[in-house]
């Protein structure tokens, strides 16, 4: 699905080099769910950005599905985007003079679905991220929670084989993390491919795979497992309390 | 166990099995269904140091039973108890040892140590979210309890970031 080669990308800072990322070897299967965790700096940001083409890399290569990406222009990125990528920005970019519902909607439409899809597909998104009441609202009557739970419904309204997230949770408490979760949960289980940039440790665990950056380079990569079996397992066995 | 019981017996005088349904009816799944004997036991332990009494009651068909109730000493005892500041928890001791000393000796190196115990930690959450999703959602002691290990298991994980930052 993804395979970046020697991936590096050098901001130019008032003529002073500063390097972001250097040199990431990922490679990520269909359908497969990868957390990539680090410091704040270590280059997680600017890595998703690029597989988005959201940022332009500096050396080396960007494959998606077999095809070179890294070299398209940005109206070639821009298609790619609408059929294929779904993505979930920090800081939302939700259209401000549309609906709540339009905004959902309209990725689905513009990659081709027809106005009933896109409906119910929205509607199904908006139920499970408990936001259903919030259809016909402006994005600005909403709080940050909630706008950044529209702004994931957006991304996965028109199925895109590829869901790309940073901090997807950052703003949520407890339960709207939940929701989240459970999405998550649910398009993975279904085949989505996932690669999601967090802090938050209740995401990260519920990837297949975790990827750790610092200073722009992998140190890190594996499997997520519980430690042990415990079919039945109960909060009793994990919070111990004491006598 | 000493203080729940005294806590429970401040309630209402009760016989053993009654405080022992008491902590399954409060603690739900959150606590290990308490064995009776231990129950017993503890008792017989805090009526040796006055802090309950028994009484024996008569059953028709049946042996007496005892039922305790909480003596002034043991009203004592609870509001210590409860009054004193309960310990927190600390930064994981013998992971911080290691992470230390372990480099110091060349047995290992500590981008290694940090990276393998990030992944327990996350196979750690992986099991509390299975859990949460196993336990109904009535059972809120329950579900804070898995919260609560969550939100430090999250702080152990900051930590760790924080370890990776300062020493590479």
């Amino acid at each position: 699905m993804i395979n970046t080669v020697n991936l590096v990308k050098i901001y130019q800072n008032g003529g002073v080099p500063v390097p972001a990322v250097r040199g990431v070897d990922l490679r990520v299967e269909r359908g497969e769910f990868v957390a990539i965790m680090g410091p704040s700096g270590s280059g997680k940001s600017t890595l998703v950005h690029m597989l988005g083409g959201l940022d332009v890399r500096t050396s080396g290569e960007i494959w998606l599905d077999g095809k070179r990406a890294d070299t398209l222009g940005e109206s070639a990125w821009a298609l790619l985007r609408r059929q294929k990528i779904g993505f979930v920005f920090q800081f939302f970019n939700l259209v401000t003079n549309m609906t709540v519902a339009d905004n959902v909607e309209l990725p689905a439409l513009l990659a081709g679905a027809s106005p009933r899809e896109a409906r119910e597909r929205r509607e199904h998104l908006l139920g499970a991220l408990g936001l259903t009441g919030r259809a016909d609202a402006a994005p600005a009557q909403l709080a940050g929670g909630e706008q950044q739970r529209v702004a994931l419904a957006r991304a996965l309204a028109n199925r895109p084989s590829l869901l790309l997230a940073d901090e997807p949770t950052g703003n949520l408490d407890s339960r709207n993390t939940r929701d989240v979760l459970g999405l998550l949960g649910e398009v993975h289980r279904d085949g989505q491919t996932i690669v999601l940039v967090t802090h938050d440790a209740r995401v990260a665990s519920l990837a297949d795979r975790v990827v750790s950056l610092l200073d722009g380079q992998i140190v890190d990569d594996g499997a997520v497992r519980a430690p042990r079996r415990r079919p039945r397992g109960t909060a009793g066995d994990v919070v111990e309390l004491r006598g | 166990m000493r203080p729940f019981l005294l806590a429970l017996l401040a309630k209402e005088p009760a016989h053993g099995y009654e405080l022992k349904q008491a902590l399954e009816q409060i603690f739900g799944s959150a606590y290990p269904s308490p064995n009776i004997g231990q129950i017993y036991v503890t008792l017989g332990r805090l009526e040796k140091d006055g802090l309950v009494r028994a009484v024996d009651v008569e059953q028709s068909n049946r042996p007496n039973k005892k039922v305790y109730y909480l003596t002034a000493a043991g009203r004592e005892a609870l509001d210590d108890w409860a009054d004193e500041p309960s310990e927190g928890p600390r930064v994981r001791d013998e992971f911080f040892m290691k992470l230390v000393l372990a480099p110091m000796t060349g047995i290992a190196d500590r981008m290694t140590l940090i990276s393998r115990q990030r992944r327990h930690y996350l196979g750690l959450m992986r099991d509390l979210n299975e859990i949460a999703e196993r336990t109904p959602g009535e059972d809120r002691v329950a579900l804070l309890l898995i919260e609560g290990a969550m939100l430090h298991l999250q702080a152990d994980l900051d930590w760790l970031e924080r370890c990776q930052e300062d020493l590479s």
